[in-house]
């Protein structure tokens, strides 16, 4: 990789969402990225080399989409703030590349008008060409890089059409900032110019700065210049000059772009024929998928197919895993010695990672499927089909996203939240997103599931853990009402939701984002939870009762866990657990999937004959001291219940302290998922006794 | 119609665009969002002269599906009530 000092230029990609901004990235860049975050925030900052035309070394970074430098959410904060080089340790770029849709300029031109005040070189990448052409739109090149004073280059980039001269563009030895820019009346341009002599800021951003904090509303404006009284009252004082002059500061500066965008458009954009209003693609698609029937049983037909997937399509390669690993584990046991290592190895790290690396196949599926109804465009349907819902508890269409992503994992949904706009909605989300069944739950659904049931199909089974999914949903729900209404009180915010054309999804990005997340999971399972799994074989094994040949139920009684197990057992007695699920639940505090290597540890130790038995069939022979069974319907299901709702998951911990800044926010929600899951969990075994099961 | 029952019926009166119906199409008037988002409405291109049009209502009668300026995008329609629009 080439010296930071000889990058010949500094690139940004940015645009509208949905425009194939990340597609150009990938192509430009191929494997050559690299994941960050800025500072202070969690917005993911990819950054990634590529060599120009002549073999100059360029360094791009890709922006996350946003509709306006008028910044709404956390997302397009980092994009502005990156533009107008506020952002420390990331130099403001020398370039920027603004992706748009060739099929709707009409829109996405008013970025580019925001771009051209910014006194940076921008090259327009005009995505998706073949579209508009289908469309019946003509674009004018010459026209548009005349009216824009900028290079366009035409792009398919889901078939890589046009990155050739993509990277001649940027590798120009000079690129030059544009004289063309949408006209502001007199007046906003003057006080504009007033307001940039007082700023402080980088030289050449000093106008926008100015531009922005003129046209922002009340709301926004005091948490921006936040401990600055004068300039607040500078740019009050400026507005109200506006006011007189009879202009609306918020206003004036939006329909002056747009008026710049409509003359543009209008000599440059062609239409073919007479099918101005005829229905697009995406127009027919829509009849259906958001249609007052076909809609709902197009939506659950979706979810209902992607958790069949996880569960069927998945279960082969978790077998190859499983088996592989069992393998490991038997050559291990016999090329080392009798003793404390040989455990430590077998049933500790081999036992432990492998009982979590199992469910790579069914987290990757999720990933894939998640990823193909994102890029297709079908996400911001599902959120308009439900934002009727989530708004009877207040929450937004938009909040569907995050809380769809959570099932995978809550950190990459807990992520998402950044696009929701306000504050008290987004941490509601936050605080819930953990509700929703994540992957790490699936070992604990399913081994209690085949416990449950050992001898029911796939389709009873798989029908109990949608019941599972289906309570955590209801809790989130739930909890969210009540949040809205008590600590974080707020309107129920308003929806502002763009339906993106539906697009053949480029099934290679979603590859790339799953190994992204295949690479994160297998390190996790690499360090904490190899780490967490040695950590819990000491625990299960030390220390050693002083009896001489102490069997194997007497050392785990009398390790540092097992008295843990005991010390606990009052409290999760009323659960129907015994003080060795006492033990998983201890340790599966950390992350939830450890629980299953945990049982797999302490069932290892307790059977002394080294045979194959899997875990399940020694969990189901498990037996209490008057001979019953441990693991009844009803202890089964009061586990799964606390797993449901229990926040048990470090990794959470720390996004939500990094999303929430705060420690507040992480530690209630440990209380309240925690309490929850105890009550849940009561009432399911209590109340299943009364009712007379077992 | 006559030109005395288009009188009577005035067309040109502003309405919220929450009451079109599916098909029609407005041109905005005024944009009266509260709070923090009007600038982003506009920004999205509800800006006053713009022609919008009503594609659909959610299978559960909200939020509404709104032409605008090529793109699709949806609002409340508690939410659209506060843009004016006069029918064309």
């Amino acid at each position: 990789m080439a010296d930071p000092a000889q990058i010949f230029r500094r690139i940004a990609i940015a645009g509208n969402p949905n425009t194939g901004k990340s597609t150009i990235f990938n192509l430009l860049t191929g494997m050559r990225q690299k994941v960050g975050n800025y500072p202070g925030v969690t917005v993911e900052k990819k950054t990634g080399r590529f060599f120009g035309s002549h073999g100059e070394a360029m360094e791009l970074l890709d922006l996350p989409g946003s509709y306006s430098l008028q910044v709404r959410s956390p997302d397009e904060a980092v994009s502005r703030d990156v533009l107008l080089g506020r952002v420390p340790g990331t130099p403001r770029p020398d370039a920027i590349i603004a992706v748009l849709d060739a099929s709707n300029l009409d829109r996405h031109l008013y970025l580019v008008a925001q771009f051209l005040e910014l006194d940076i070189p921008v090259i327009v990448a005009l995505n998706m060409v073949d579209v508009a052409e289908k469309r019946g739109l003509t674009i004018d090149l010459l026209a548009l890089k005349n009216s824009l004073g900028v290079p366009v280059i035409p792009m398919v980039a889901s078939r890589g059409q046009g990155l050739i001269e993509l990277k001649q563009a940027l590798s120009r030895a000079t690129l030059h900032v544009s004289e063309c820019k949408a006209q502001l009346p007199i007046v906003l341009e003057r006080e504009v110019a007033a307001l940039s002599r007082t700023l402080k800021c980088h030289a050449g951003s000093v106008r926008p700065e100015a531009m922005l904090l003129l046209s922002l509303e009340d709301e926004r404006l005091a948490a921006e210049v936040n401990g600055n009284p004068t300039l607040l009252a500078e740019v009050h004082a400026a507005r109200e000059r506006l006011r007189l002059s009879g202009l609306d500061p918020i206003a004036a500066p939006v329909d002056a772009r747009y008026a710049w965008v409509s003359e543009v458009c209008a000599s440059v954009v062609h239409r073919r024929g007479e099918d101005a209003h005829g229905l697009t693609f995406s127009d027919h698609v829509d009849q259906i998928l958001t249609h007052k029937l076909w809609g709902w049983v197009a939506f659950v037909a979706m979810m209902a197919l992607m958790f069949v997937c996880i569960f069927i399509v998945a279960q082969a390669p978790m077998d190859w895993i499983r088996d592989g690993m069992g393998a490991l584990a038997k050559w291990a046991g016999a090329h080392m010695p009798e003793g404390d290592l040989r455990s430590l190895v077998v049933d500790g790290v081999i036992g432990g990672v492998g009982n979590v690396v199992v469910f790579l196949p069914q987290i990757l599926i999720l990933f894939f499927f998640l990823g193909l109804l994102e890029d297709s465009g079908y996400m911001a349907r599902a959120a308009f089909i439900m934002d009727r819902m989530m708004s009877r508890v207040g929450l937004h269409g938009k909040s569907f996203v995050p809380l769809l992503s959570s099932f995978a994992c809550a950190i990459p949904g807990i992520m998402a939240t950044r696009t929701i706009e306000n504050r008290n909605d987004r941490f509601v989300t936050i605080l819930v997103a953990p509700l929703m069944s994540c992957s790490a739950r699936l070992p604990v659904y399913a081994i209690m599931i085949a416990l449950l049931m050992p001898a029911s199909g796939v389709w009873s089974q798989a029908g109990v853990m949608l019941c599972m999914y289906l309570l955590g949903i209801l809790a989130a729900f739930v909890m969210a009402g009540l949040l809205k209404k008590t600590l974080l009180r707020s309107e129920t915010p308003m929806l502002l939701l763009e339906l993106p054309p539906y697009r053949a999804p480029v099934v290679r990005g979603i590859v790339q984002r799953m190994w992204e997340r295949a690479v994160v999971f297998i390190r996790r399972a690499g360090t904490v939870i190899l780490a967490l799994s040695i950590i819990l074989w000491a625990l299960l094994h030390y220390p050693k009762p002083a009896t001489p040949e102490p069997t194997q139920s007497e050392i785990l009684s009398h390790s540092i866990g097992g008295r843990m197990g005991h010390a606990i057992e009052p409290v999760i007695a009323p659960l129907g657990y015994d003080w060795k699920i006492g033990i998983g639940l201890v340790a599966s505090f950390a992350a939830r999937e450890v629980f299953v290597s945990t049982m797999g540890q302490i069932y290892n130790i307790e059977d002394a004959k080294e045979d194959n038995e899997d875990l399940r069939t020694q969990m189901r022979d498990e037996r209490r001291a008057d001979g019953t069974p441990v693991f009844t319907p009803l202890v089964c299901l009061s586990i799964m219940v606390f797993y449901v709702l229990a926040m048990q998951c470090i990794s959470t911990v720390a996004i939500v302290r990094r999303e929430t800044n705060s420690w507040r926010w992480p530690l209630f929600q440990i209380a309240y998922m925690t309490v929850l899951a105890w009550v849940g969990a009561f009432v399911v075994y209590q109340g299943g006794k009364l009712l007379g099961f077992q | 119609m006559s030109a005395d029952a288009e009188n009577a019926e005035p067309r040109s009166e502003a309405e919220p665009l929450s009451g079109l119906q599916p098909g029609q199409r407005g041109k905005v008037l005024a944009v009266d969002v509260p709070g923090s988002m009007r600038g982003r409405v506009m920004e999205m291109g509800f800006t006053i002269g713009t022609v919008i049009e009503v594609v659909r209502f959610a299978p559960m009668g909200d939020p509404m599906e709104l032409k605008v300026r090529g793109a699709h995008i949806s609002l409340r329609k508690a939410e659209a009530a506060g843009i004016r629009v006069q029918r064309v």
